[in-house]
């Protein structure tokens, strides 16, 4: 209070007074930013260091690092881990497929436009719904992609959701299907921006079809391409759905289970909150620390055209 | 010089058009098949949902490679519909959607007018604040914001959903804060000055400035509430209150086990039509407006 008023002792009345409505109109997003978002994190991370199971008192279970100790020694925990860094592998056959997508459409000008709203259907539809759907896609025995493989070769396709090996296959498959629309537009817009007589020029000197991709557009889209990384990324740490609709308890041998699916198991079907918790810290360093390293390496390779 | 600037349009047309070698051509009809040919294998599996959800029993499961229903049998949509649970998820889901939408979308069209238009101490702070919130993962909170809910006894309704986003969204401040940026301040102080309130500079001015930009996030907002799935299932204790998702991912649980194939893909297609139309409907603006989100 006291800091307040010898802090707006300098300003006049009516900036006073739009100071004060201005705190009025934000204070919905604020306090929905404390009680969802800054109190949440602080339970977190207090409750990462207690054995909480929702019914003990979170306070006095407190154990030190003694879960973080559990997480890091818990194979499951690095299955899920090994899988969910697996699954990125999706993330730069996206990419390029992507880009080489988004110039064929950018080539073929208006009559590309049919092709944008196809390629983005996936990203509309329901997670869910279109998980559900892919599970049927690669049903061993009735699925489509194994009736297709046997019409084809006459022999029996893999069992895609059953295989320990074929599983990470399947989930990056699918996966790339669902995200690719929303790369492609990113990469359309980048691409639309990109002036023409740089190509123009280039031309004139002589540059063939490789070089101009190699040195106009690729540098000058770098910036979405990052965007693209950076969000994928952030994206690739949270994959759930999926993994819970396609093989429901993690598959075989926990061969498709993901950092979030192993952190959903803990706390809602074991009721290991805090334990949980602890899941969730790490998973928010890694995350973090990922998003920095992104950033402090993108001098090196994001050009900017201005 | 008028002659000059005619003869720069014409090259500038040729170039465009006139000039296009038959290699180039060649090229284009390649693009198109290969762009065509990647387009079918995106559709296909959604073509084949739908075909699955009008075939018999034994047609599914043949195990041949069949794709025209034969015979069609519509029966399984009338089905889903007549379940109880079905149609109860989509007005769950529509309970959450529109007071989400309309207070969520006031609260934060409100927000981004006083982040871009308006003067206040702590102004970025609190803007970052906010905006690093996007970085951090649901599933990061969702624990704490699990136990919040359940103290306040709220898991056996859908207030779990509905309270947090009458806050307002954080991309959607973003995002029309941006784009409040491209409208004149000038247009504020000549309303001040014309002894209009703060509020009315916002409701009369700028709400009606920034329609367009607020209906696309509203439209997007609207899709991403009827997709999720992870905040119901967790917070959702109660089978009656359960969205369409989390119906849809109980009926996948249930019928897969009947190798009621059908039926699960009827349910599928049928949640999977409000979003598309909107998508077919709105098509320009939500790809400029995700395009935009990119750039900046």
């Amino acid at each position: 209070m006291e800091i307040k008023k010898s802090g707006s002792k300098g300003m006049s009345a009516m900036a006073k007074r739009e100071e004060r409505w201005a705190w009025l109109f934000i204070l919905p997003p604020f306090i929905g930013f404390c009680l969802f978002m800054a109190y949440p994190i602080v339970f977190a991370v207090t409750a990462s260091f207690s054995r909480w199971t929702g019914l003990n008192s979170l306070l006095g279970n407190m154990a030190g690092f003694r879960n973080y100790h559990d997480i890091l020694t818990d194979p499951k925990f690095w299955k899920a881990m090994a899988n969910t860094i697996i699954y990125m592998i999706g993330i730069p056959i996206g990419m390029i497929l992507s880009i080489l997508i988004s110039m064929g459409i950018n080539r073929l000008k208006s009559l590309g436009r049919i092709f944008t709203t196809l390629y983005y259907i996936p990203v509309v539809s329901s997670l869910v719904a279109v998980s559900i759907l892919w599970a049927w896609v690669f049903n061993y025995d009735y699925g489509l992609l194994n009736s297709i493989i046997k019409a084809l070769t006459g022999l029996h396709g893999p069992n895609w959701l059953g295989d320990e090996a074929m599983v990470k296959v399947a989930m990056i498959i699918f996966m790339t299907w669902k995200g690719l629309g929303g790369t492609i537009i990113l990469y359309l817009a980048g691409l639309q921006n990109i002036p023409k007589d740089y190509y123009e020029a280039a031309k004139i000197d002589g540059a063939t079809g490789l070089q101009l991709f190699r040195y106009i557009t690729l540098p000058l889209i770098s910036p979405i391409t990052f965007y693209v990384l950076i969000t994928s990324m952030i994206g690739g740490w949270q994959v759930f759905v999926e993994v819970q609709v396609m093989t429901g308890n993690g598959g075989t041998n926990y061969s498709a289970a993901t950092i979030v699916f192993y952190l959903y198991q803990k706390a809602f079907a074991q009721n290991q909150l805090g334990y949980g918790c602890a899941v969730a810290v790490i998973l928010a360093i890694i995350i973090f620390i990922i998003t920095a390293i992104n950033f402090s390496n993108q001098d090196k390779w994001v050009k900017t055209m201005d | 010089m008028s002659d000059r600037v005619i003869d720069r349009k014409e090259l500038l047309k040729r170039a465009k058009k006139g000039h296009r070698t038959k290699k180039q051509k060649a090229g284009d009809v390649i693009v198109f098949v290969l762009l065509a040919l990647g387009a079918v294998t995106m559709v296909f599996p959604l073509i084949y949902m739908v075909a699955t959800s009008f075939m018999t029993k034994n047609q599914i499961l043949s195990g041949k490679l069949t794709i025209l229903p034969d015979p069609i049998l519509i029966g399984k949509y009338s089905e889903v519909l007549s379940k109880g649970s079905f149609i109860n998820g989509i007005l769950n889901t529509m309970k959450v959607e529109i007071p989400v939408l309309f207070f969520g979308g006031f609260t934060s069209s409100l927000a981004a007018f006083a982040f871009a238009k308006m003067r206040f101490r702590g102004k970025d702070t609190f803007f970052m604040a906010l905006l690093a919130t996007i970085m951090i993962p649901f599933a990061v909170v969702m624990i704490p914001q699990y136990v919040l809910f359940t103290k306040m006894g709220w898991t056996n309704s859908l207030l779990p959903l509905i309270v947090p986003g009458c806050f307002g969204n954080v991309s959607i401040i973003f995002f029309l804060r941006q784009n409040l940026y491209s409208i004149p301040t000038e247009l504020m102080e000549a309303a001040k000055l014309d002894g209009c309130s703060y509020f009315g500079v916002y409701w009369r001015i700028f709400l009606p400035l920034m329609k367009g930009a607020l209906g696309t996030q509203l439209i997007l907002w609207f899709m991403g509430i009827w997709n999720d799935y992870l905040a119901p299932v967790i917070f959702l204790r109660n089978e009656d209150k359960w969205t369409l998702q989390v119906v849809i991912k109980s009926f996948n649980s249930y019928y897969a086990i009947q190798s009621d194939y059908a039926l699960i893909m009827a349910a599928s297609v049928i949640s999977i039509i409000p979003t598309l139309i909107l998508f077919f409907c709105f098509q320009k603006v939500i790809v400029q407006s995700v395009a935009i989100s990119g750039i900046k």
